[in-house]
């Protein structure tokens, strides 16, 4: 493996690697695991069935952190993960992974590096014809391991996924949770220092979705793993993620560390799948009938936003004191986003001048974000 | 005729029947399964891409299973000679029916592998394999239960080829039903031939599909 000297300018700027420093670290320390470079991966060859998957991405993967990619089904996310193992080679771009260029790798050194690189799979992908023990034990004979050493490796990975148990059964004797959970313990079974995630949660329930992801986060702690998981539930990012992109055509249009990504979401992608996610979606009746502008007696809507200090403070009810008019609340969550508290609430009071100068004070003084929706008769 | 003749006329048929579908039945199951797995395998972006080689296969492979089987027996007379010294006889029969075995069984074969989740191909790429342990470890292993049933088929095919081969001298119990059964209008030798047929098949087809259910671990119940 040949170490690279990361400088300043190959720290994407907007990114969340640490900012460039002139004494120069160790490689580990400094370098993001995974980094993609103006990488762009079209399918088929010249004319009409050309499609661009993705287009100039840009993103880094910092070591140690559990970073979620976000997007719509169609959006590129199966590309860009497919790109890290070799399972799929850019057009153009760089693809670096802890420090080797994936594109530059022959077959034998694509092997090695998907050994060191554990994938788990939205619907599994486990051979029917073996038990979970001989499932888990897969990666390691393919590594060439002898029976002793496989069965001294597998039987503790059984038990860190909490299937010590299930050793012996089938996967058509398992549950979806558990088929993910051999799944995992397989893409653990090399030592691995990256794990992608294609969609691990998709093909299962809320309740197993919410288990399966309290024990990526606890192998993420507890082995210091990178995790990279693609996604389309805002959930999954929300749960686990500590830095988060969001992809959209082929594109990222936003990165960053989740919590500001969320609070802070600038391009529509962002907004739409957040608001879905946050149950601050308005009821059907009211979006219908938002206006951008107000007329004379309309009511105006606004979304607060409440994190950080905000969170903690009683705040609605002086709002209403201050507003000296009717406020009626229409939506509102309270959530932990990446950890931190997060509130959204929608409220709507009269358009009337004196009343929304009163409250543009209020807001001011108290720091609460916000953010007008439109206004409704 | 007398029952003992009859029993041992069918005894002997019986026998060489056996030998015919079983020999040619090993042989050309043999050399059908690498030429499956290939056919699975060599297309455009696959584990081996050999598009070109993978169509002229498939071609050969067509070719051969099109021609009727008592035209290929009539056909192959040279090269049966030139591997069994004659051109007619049991062992001689065996030349033609493992010919006409291999592209049967190789079909089904490429069959029961193109049936697997291509999900584990892309599993088993990620983990690092290489495209020969993803032959041996992945698709071998989970196409098990198909390439029973496959075998199974090919072995009951057999045996009603291996009823044309009279025509070279082959023997076997297609043989006896036609010399005696319909050239020597003796009915009760055609039945006997056909109970015994059945039974033979029947009892092929229920182990084959004995041992594909054992094989199948997709279905289990806990």
């Amino acid at each position: 493996m040949r170490p690279t000297i990361q400088t300043a300018n190959s720290v994407p700027a907007g990114g969340f690697a640490a900012p460039a420093d002139t004494i120069p670290k160790p490689v580990a320390a400094r370098a993001p695991m995974v980094a993609f470079e103006a990488v762009t991966k079209r399918f088929g060859s010249d004319g009409e069935n050309r499609f661009t998957a993705l287009d100039g991405v840009d993103l880094t993967v910092a070591r140690g952190a559990i970073t979620g990619i976000i997007g719509r089904s169609g959006a590129g996310k199966s590309t860009l993960i497919r790109l890290v193992n070799g399972l799929e080679k850019a057009t153009s771009g760089r693809v670096v992974v802890d420090g080797v260029e994936v594109g530059g790798l022959s077959e034998g050194g694509l092997r090695n590096l998907r050994r060191e690189v554990g994938m788990i799979f939205q619907h599994f992908n486990l051979l029917s014809s073996r038990t979970a023990f001989d499932n888990v034990a897969l990666p390691l004979e393919i590594a060439g391991l002898d029976r002793k050493a496989i069965r001294d490796k597998v039987a503790p990975l059984l038990d860190l996924v909490g299937l010590g148990d299930k050793a012996a059964r089938y996967p058509s004797e398992l549950s979806g949770g558990q088929k993910q959970r051999v799944g995992i313990a397989r893409a653990l079974a090399t030592a691995p220092k990256l794990l992608l995630s294609d969609e691990a949660t998709s093909a299962l329930d809320p309740e197993t979705t919410q288990s399966i992801l309290a024990l990526l986060k606890r192998i993420n702690a507890e082995l210091g793993l990178t995790v990279l998981l693609i996604t389309h539930e805002m959930e999954v990012v929300k749960t686990i993620a500590s830095d988060v992109a969001v992809i959209d055509r082929g594109r990222i249009v936003e990165q960053g560390r989740t919590f500001d990504v969320f609070t802070g979401a600038k391009h529509e992608t962002t907004r739409s799948l957040l608001s879905a996610a946050l149950g601050t979606q308005l009821p059907e009746w009211i979006r219908s009938n938002l206006k951008p502008e107000p007329s004379v007696g309309d009511r105006i809507l606004v979304r607060l936003i409440f994190f950080g200090d905000t969170a903690f403070k009683p705040l609605t009810g002086r709002l209403v004191a201050e507003l000296g008019a009717d406020v009626n609340i229409l939506a509102g969550s309270i959530e932990e986003i990446a950890g931190e508290p997060y509130g959204s609430l929608v409220v709507a009071y009269p358009a009337d001048p004196a009343v929304t100068e009163r409250a543009d004070r209020f807001y001011a003084e108290t720091g609460l974000t916000t953010e007008v929706l439109g206004y409704v008769a | 005729m007398s029952l003992d003749m009859l029993i041992g006329l069918l005894t002997k048929s019986l026998g060489q029947t056996l030998q015919m579908v079983a020999i040619a039945g090993l042989l050309g199951s043999l050399i059908g399964l690498p030429i499956g797995i290939f056919l699975a395998t060599s297309g455009k972006g696959e584990l081996f891409p050999a598009p070109v080689t993978n169509r002229v296969l498939g071609v050969i492979v067509n070719a051969t299973r099109s021609t009727p089987f008592i035209i290929l027996v009539v056909a192959i007379i040279p090269f049966t000679r030139l591997v069994t010294g004659t051109s007619i006889g049991t062992n001689a029969a065996i030349v033609p029916l493992t010919i006409a075995t291999i592209p049967f069984f190789a079909r089904l074969v490429e069959a029961a592998i193109r049936e697997i989740d291509k999900g584990l191909i892309e599993a088993a790429r990620a983990m690092g394999a290489t495209p020969l342990q993803i032959v041996f470890k992945v698709l071998l292993a989970e196409a098990r239960p198909g390439i029973t049933l496959a075998f199974t088929m090919t072995i009951v095919s057999l045996i009603g080829y291996s009823a044309m081969v009279g025509a070279v001298g082959g023997g076997g119990l297609g043989d006896l039903g036609i010399r005696y059964g319909y050239q020597r209008f003796m009915p009760e030798v055609m039945l006997a031939v056909v109970v015994v047929l059945i039974v033979l098949v029947q009892l092929v087809q229920s182990a084959g599909d004995a041992l594909a259910r054992r094989f199948d671990k997709r279905n289990r119940k806990t």
